[in-house]
């Protein structure tokens, strides 16, 4: 009755035409490692060469702003009017300023409150554009359309100006300072938090939640903020070099840190004069600016990648 | 004897992905007829689109068709053209119609623009003469006041009609193989049924071969003249339509035809159910694809690839059970399984 | 009726489209769910049968009518009574992707509605979990796996387990196998069958693909635009098909037959499906209908019940 057409096997087995009565009740197994959200993207993450190279050296460099201040046996106030505007030695490793001081302790101490603004003031941003954003994005509506009313008026206002303004009315320590520069910040995320929630709250897991009897506040904590929190960490990553360099320059303008603290940008306000003749006192801070914006920003980027879910595979 | 007009012959493609090679589709030959219509069914997995993909070379990065697939047209393989011939070739000679008219058309450019297109890019007919060309193509196709729609864009167009758009690009040229891909799939019931009805008036009419690909049985019992099953990436049974719907040869086939439920079935017996999921083609199973989900899996089963026998004329299997030495066994013998064995 | 267990009187859920246009999602539409029963809604894109069945368990807050759940109004339910609705109705998704939380395990998904209604200690939670899992089909071992380790088949099954946890009397199938390979279809509609006479469920069951409404309901409810056109119980709804847009549906729907395709005449009904926008003033079928009288353009036809059991909206049948 029947013919073959393709080639055939000569070899039968003995066992070749007995029902195979071994019944795979496994049908269902899945037989791949089960790896969360979180631990596929840091796979994908590890892959990115450059990111993790970031996040080395960005380690190192807050290790560096904690010990460092101590490590060079100078104290980063004391003065020291014999050693004035010496270029780096073996006695100070990044030399000295105008006032004697040791270098190297200053540019640590200085990392401390660039760094503390950068990503300080990050956090404040994102939790309160997170609590905006997600409230406004949630409830929707007349409540979201005046919210978002509002955020496009202080959005419209120059930053710059809000900043100059605060911090001219204020005092100026590292508090006010970070108030100055959050004012306006949390806008951007406060926007991207809202489209993110106003996408999740058409999905059908929401339906479900909330045909479960879950309350608001449940969907928001449980269900949004998961789905949220990747975007978050990616704007955080990438928000931190703009706060350092706003600090940066509101120190130009003689409005950021005041002495005897220090920061990078102040230390490049106050050294940008001798620029012709003590070039390594710009140099030191620039460098160390350029490297931690670097940083953040191809971490950010590595972040964005692998925490996109469209993107795995 | 009708003329052959498309042969495919051992036809393999692959994707790389990170994960490692995907094998689409392994190893499937059949012929296309002139004037003939057949259907490639199968589900998600299958190898069906893929399949249908490659007749017109549609396969990118990281998508590869193995260098020993060969696919005729007019004696020539399709698969070796460099970029000019395929070009002249595809809309001319071969035409494809997707399930998503609205993402294969360009939403900013005006309906009539898009099908005036095929035309200028294969003919030399001048704008008046294309003209008249294309609203004669879209009154075919049952598009009313189709001077005005050709003004209009896609977004304008509802479903069923933005389907009708893509059958009048596809068919302007007239080519000899119109290839379907799932065309009705995302239609309502009402309007699928008039864009099927319009494919097998325009078969008739341009005595075109059609090739058929989707899922649903019904519309393979109404469209199609002979039938490629397709799993896991290969051809399991192929026959006319009778032959598969009413002695259907191939465990997977019957499975399939009794999954669906017959209007005038008892309601108390129980839909029959293929335990378990489509196979991995990450890394196929070196016998039959479907052998582990299969009742009446034997030993050889899972360790060789099962031949192609022929039975009856035209009507081919790819089963271990067809061979003389495999116990005989009735498809049709109520297997009595619940849900979850 | 002390048996119906849900009663759906003119209901209707409106939204807005546009400046001052209203999308008639569902219209004016009547019908009543028996204890055990399970009642087919079937229709084309845009008919409302979605809105309907969200609407009924409380998705979307209803423009007009009641819906009357063991007789009582939901409308007036304090938030106790809300919680203790939730408890007992429940829902099932078109979408097996959209459906579950990518962020949250299989058993957290499951554990949902046993939290908030605070059922069981935390032991027991898993235990009743790893008694859903197995209901459905599936292993204990899937509990700690995430949604996007699994098929649509088999995440429609954790969708409906999570639906079961918390011991429903009611479930809103909604177009629950629109998305799967056909084989799989078959696998849930078993399931659901099941599932139903294991635990004396009653089901809406909302899907546009006809045989697979047969099969599993006892009567069938068919929408057009937002209302119900007719309504009997399935072999009558086959048999002495009344409405013409029924007829039309039935002629259109491909059986997977080839002798019974050949001989079939084809009544195929002219153009797309009109938007539920700017509706006629008459009855809506009017314009596609190929029985139409002169009264079927101005005057909407009353949705009544013609026979025991059969309820049509057309005038033919006055």
């Amino acid at each position: 009755m029947s013919k073959t057409i393709d080639n055939q096997v000569d070899v039968y087995l003995e066992d070749d035409f007995k029902f195979d009565k071994n019944v795979s009740d496994d049908l269902e197994t899945i037989s791949r490692e089960s790896l969360t959200y979180w631990q596929d993207a840091f796979r994908r993450l590890k892959k990115n060469k450059a990111a993790i190279a970031s996040c080395i050296i960005l380690i190192l460099m807050i290790v560096m702003t904690i010990i460092g201040p101590y490590i060079s046996g100078y104290s980063y106030t004391e003065v020291d009017p014999m050693a004035r505007n010496q270029t780096p030695s073996a006695e100070h490793w990044f030399g000295t300023d105008s006032l004697g001081r040791d270098l190297f302790a200053r540019t640590w101490i200085a990392g401390r409150v660039s760094m503390a603004i950068g990503v300080i003031g990050a956090l404040v941003n994102i939790t309160v554009g997170l609590i905006y954003g997600g409230v406004a994005g949630y409830i929707g509506d007349g409540a979201d359309k005046l919210m978002m009313r509002i955020v496009e008026v202080i959005g419209s206002v120059p930053k710059m100006l809000v900043i100059i303004l605060i911090s001219m009315i204020l005092k100026p320590t590292l508090t006010s300072l970070i108030l100055a520069l959050t004012l306006t910040g949390w806008i951007g995320a406060a926007r991207m938090v809202r489209s993110q929630v106003l996408q999740l709250k058409n999905f059908d897991f929401v339906h479900a939640s909330i045909a479960l009897g879950s309350s608001p506040w449940r969907i928001i904590k449980k269900h949004m903020f998961p789905n949220v929190m990747s975007t978050l960490i990616i704007i955080t990553t990438l928000t931190v070099p703009g706060l350092i360099f706003a600090e940066a320059f509101l120190s130009f303008i003689g409005l950021g840190i005041q002495s005897p603290n220090t920061s990078w940008g102040a230390m490049c306000a106050e050294s940008q004069q001798m620029i012709l003749f003590y070039p390594y006192q710009l140099l030191v801070p620039t460098i160390l600016i350029s490297i931690t914006m670097l940083c953040f920003n191809l971490l950010g980027d590595g972040l964005r990648d692998a925490l996109d879910p469209k993107l795995r595979k | 004897m009708r003329k052959k007009v498309l042969e495919v012959q051992d036809l393999k493609v692959s994707f790389h992905t990170y994960s490692g090679e995907v094998q689409a589709v392994r190893g499937v030959s059949f012929d296309l007829f002139e004037e003939e219509t057949i259907a490639i069914v199968g589900e998600s997995g299958s190898g069906k689109s893929v399949t249908a993909k490659s007749l017109m070379k549609l396969i990118h990065d990281p998508g590869e068709i193995k260098p020993s697939s060969k696919v005729f047209i007019n004696d020539a393989n399709i698969l070796e053209y460099n970029t000019k011939k395929l070009n002249e070739f595809r809309g001319t000679i071969v035409s494809m119609i997707f399930q998503d008219a609205l993402a294969s058309l360009n939403p900013t450019k005006r309906v009539g623009y898009q099908v005036a297109q095929s035309l200028k890019l294969h003919t030399d007919l001048s704008n008046t003469e294309i003209n008249t060309r294309v609203l004669e193509m879209m009154n075919q196709v049952n598009i009313p006041a189709p001077e005005r729609r050709i003004r209009q864009y896609p977004h304008e167009f509802s479903g069923g009609m933005r389907q009708r758009v893509m059958i009048a690009m596809a068919l302007i040229n007239n080519p000899k193989i119109l290839i379907a891909d799932e065309p009705t799939t995302a239609l309502d019931v009402t309007v699928q049924a008039q864009i099927l009805k319009l494919i097998k008036k325009m078969q008739v009419q341009n005595k075109m071969s059609v090739i058929m690909i989707t899922h649903d049985l019904g519309v393979v019992a109404g469209m199609a003249e002979r039938v490629l099953v397709m799993y896991g990436g290969m051809i399991v049974e192929s026959g006319t339509t009778r032959d598969i719907f009413y002695n259907p040869k191939h465990p997977y086939t019957w499975a399939l035809l009794n999954s669906v439920p017959k209007l005038n079935s008892d309601k108390s017996e129980e839909l029959y159910s293929i335990k378990g999921s489509p196979p991995d083609l990450l890394s196929p199973p070196a016998g039959c694809p479907f052998a582990p989900r299969c009742e009446h899996r034997m030993g050889i089963c899972n360790r060789l690839m099962p031949p192609k026998y022929s039975s009856e004329d035209q009507h081919t299997v790819s089963c271990w059970l067809m061979n003389d030495k495999a116990p005989k066994v009735d498809l049709f013998k109520r297997i009595e399984v619940g849900y979850n064995g | 009726m002390a048996k119906n267990i849900l009663e759906v009187n003119n209901l209707s859920k409106y939204f807005r489209a546009g400046k001052k246009k209203v999308l008639k999602a569902v219209d004016d539409v009547s019908f009543a769910i028996e204890k055990g029963e399970t009642l087919g809604l079937v229709g084309e894109s845009g008919c409302g049968k979605t809105t309907t069945g969200r609407t009924i368990i409380d998705l979307y807050n209803p423009n007009g009518g009641e819906i009357l759940f063991k007789g009582k109004n939901i409308s007036e339910f304090s938030k106790k009574e809300m919680l203790q609705f939730r408890k007992e109705c429940q829902i099932i998704f078109q979408d097996p992707y959209a459906s579950l939380n990518g962020r949250m395990t299989v058993k957290t998904i499951i554990k949902e509605g046993l939290d908030i209604h605070n059922m069981y200690d935390e032991k027991e939670k898993d235990e009743k979990v790893y008694e859903l899992l197995k209901l459905v089909g599936l292993n204990k071992e899937h509990a700690n796996r995430f949604p996007h380790e699994f098929s649509g088949g088999q995440r429609q099954r954790i969708g409906i387990a999570r639906a079961l946890a918390i011991d429903p009397e009611f479930i809103v199938c909604d177009e629950p196998i629109s998305a799967l390979d056909v084989s799989i279809q078959a696998q849930i509609v078993n399931l659901l069958i099941n599932l139903q006479k294991q635990l004396g469920l009653t089901y809406l069951f909302i899907a546009h693909d006809l045989s697979m409404v047969k099969h599993i309901s006892d009567r069938i409810a068919v929408m057009y635009l937002g209302s119900i056109v007719e309504l009997a119980e399935c072999d009558e709804l086959f048999e002495n098909t009344l409405h013409p847009y029924t007829e039309a549906l039935f002629a259109a729907i491909p059986i997977a037959d080839p002798d019974i395709e050949d001989a079939r005449e084809n009544m195929l009904i002219e153009g797309d499906v009109p938007s539920p926008i700017d509706l006629p003033k008459g009855c809506k079928f009017y314009g596609r209908c190929k029985k139409a009288i002169d009264k079927c353009k101005d005057v909407r036809p009353e949705f009544k019940e013609v026979k025991e059991g059969h309820f049509v909206a057309c005038h033919l049948c006055d």
